[in-house]
């Protein structure tokens, strides 16, 4: 095309400080600005091409996984929530048109206003990350996880814990949750109705606040409501027990309309087998193009430094161009992200 | 094509095609949204949806390609670049889905008696899970040792 004619060879070179046809920014194995800059522009789209083709593997995944259990994908895309995808999708929209800007201003000399943009792109990238921990946290929270974190039992009254005897809760915690999860393990998905006994070595409370007290023993078995935990244990346990409980909140925040989706996986016997491999696929894809936001991030954070010390001008900001290529590519793959996950 | 100002080292974008550029990809996201909720199923095409919300983001992608990351001013090469890549990542998804599609596990006839008993029980899983134990663990291979073959080897 016209730029990479010979006429335009030397175009800069009027416009810079040195005035000669050798400036500090071009290296001395170049002939001029002009190929520099292209020769990193053309190496930069061959590192995007290896990024979509690694993305590309999740994305076979993805269209594997769908194509043989399309139940497992209608069925998990409930638990995401259009709006704040829609949002991210938004934000980073915006932050591409900002760091697009921000080459355009840098190619006409205006530092000050390269500068603006790229400080309100990385606030894209921030916002971004920020959304995203939203998202993340809610689903950890409620055991909205890969594997066999999907099947963490969350019943209160299913919560049998083994206790030797009254005053020795506290020492023998770690040990009380982590029996706790994995006896859940066991019974997953069964029903109230179905359960099993407690272990032989299980001490049940009686659910009743009259039979509270040493006296409250029936045999050596006590069975344990959160509410009653409280009665008996320390703050820190009961705090500890009620983390390892993420459908108490859930309950509760459906009980409260706040979640779209009425029925927690486990205690819904619509759920399809296999429901947690619709979050396996998407923290692997989302968390990927979340590790691709950061490194972004970080990449423009360096640009604002550079662009504050002077070091580009209207003939050198390949830095700025293709740093700006970079942060596009995360636009590109989130826009395909988006109807994949939330729009199902 | 755009002109040149003088003295750049490649082609200046204005400010103003960057800002529409972006109010259209924000009015197509919206109409993502729009179209994934409507039910296409009225008009007996499979995946209808999937194939509207996808060809809204190739769309998108194509106008983000072309305007915020300049193809359309760059070389053609490195368009060329791009697009194989989004050419392999295409054949890539695509052979995968054909063996997706094609794969029976009984097509070579004359299974042995234990594995022709794996594969009916694994099928009997697959069409009704409330019939699977081992599927409601939520393990793919649960019942592989579930019983023994009675009458296997006769």
């Amino acid at each position: 095309m016209s730029q990479i004619d010979a006429s335009a060879t030397h175009a800069h070179d009027h416009d810079h400080d040195h005035g000669d046809d050798h400036p500090a920014h071009l290296g001395h194995h170049w002939e001029n600005s002009k190929q520099q800059f292209e020769a990193g522009k053309l190496g930069m789209w061959l590192f995007l091409s290896t990024e979509i083709l690694l993305f590309g593997g999740l994305f076979v995944a993805y269209a594997v996984w769908r194509a043989n259990h399309p139940e497992i994908f209608k069925y998990g895309a409930q638990f995401l929530d259009t709006f704040w995808g829609g949002l991210n999708t938004c934000v980073l929209l915006t932050s591409s048109m900002t760091m697009a800007m921000a080459v355009t201003f840098a190619a006409r000399g205006k530092m000050v206003a390269v500068t603006i943009c790229l400080i309100l792109t990385l606030f894209g990238a921030a916002g971004f990350m920020v959304i995203k921990y939203i998202e993340y946290s809610h689903k950890i929270h409620e055991g909205l996880l890969p594997g066999i974190s999907f099947y963490e039992e969350p019943h209160a009254s299913h919560l049998w814990l083994p206790l030797d005897e009254l005053g020795h809760e506290e020492e023998a915690t770690e040990a009380l949750i982590a029996e706790q999860q994995s006896a859940a393990f066991a019974v997953e998905t069964q029903r109230e109705s179905e359960l099993p006994p407690p272990p032989a070595d299980a001490i049940v409370w009686t659910k009743s606040p009259a039979a509270t007290g040493p006296e409250g023993f029936t045999d050596s078995k006590l069975k344990i409501e959160t509410s009653e935990l409280r009665l008996f244990l320390p703050e820190s346990v009961v705090a500890k027990v009620e983390d390892a409980l993420p459908m108490l909140e859930y309950s509760e925040h459906h009980e409260a309309g706040e979640l779209p989706h009425l029925t927690h996986p486990l205690q819904d016997p619509e759920r399809p087998v296999n429901a947690q491999k619709f979050f396996t696929i998407y923290f692997m894809m989302t968390g990927l193009h979340g590790i691709h936001v950061i490194v972004g991030g970080i990449v423009i954070t360096w640009l604002i430094v550079l662009t504050l010390i002077g070091r580009f001008s209207r003939g050198y900001y390949t830095p700025i161009d293709l740093g700006g290529l970079y942060w596009h590519i995360v636009d590109v793959i989130w826009i395909f992200l988006f109807p994949l996950f939330y729009l199902i | 094509m755009g002109k040149h100002e003088h003295g750049a080292v490649d082609h200046i974008v204005p400010i103003r095609m960057l800002v529409g550029t972006c109010i259209v990809l924000l009015f197509l996201t919206a109409v993502t949204v729009w179209v994934a909720q409507l039910d296409f199923n009225i008009l007996n095409i499979p995946s209808m949806n999937l194939l509207v919300a996808l060809s809204v983001a190739s769309l998108k992608v194509f106008i983000v390609a072309m305007i915020f990351m300049h193809l359309r001013w760059d070389r053609s090469f490195i368009g060329f670049l791009f697009v194989v890549a989004c050419l392999l990542v295409f054949l890539f998804i695509g052979f995968a889905l054909v063996d997706t599609a094609e794969n029976e596990p009984d097509i070579i006839p004359g299974n042995s008696q234990q594995v022709q008993q794996q594969l009916d029980k694994l099928a009997v899983s697959a069409a009704d899970p409330a019939h699977s134990e081992g599927g409601a663990h939520g393990d793919d291979h649960g019942d592989a040792h579930a019983e023994p073959a009675d009458d296997g080897h006769h």
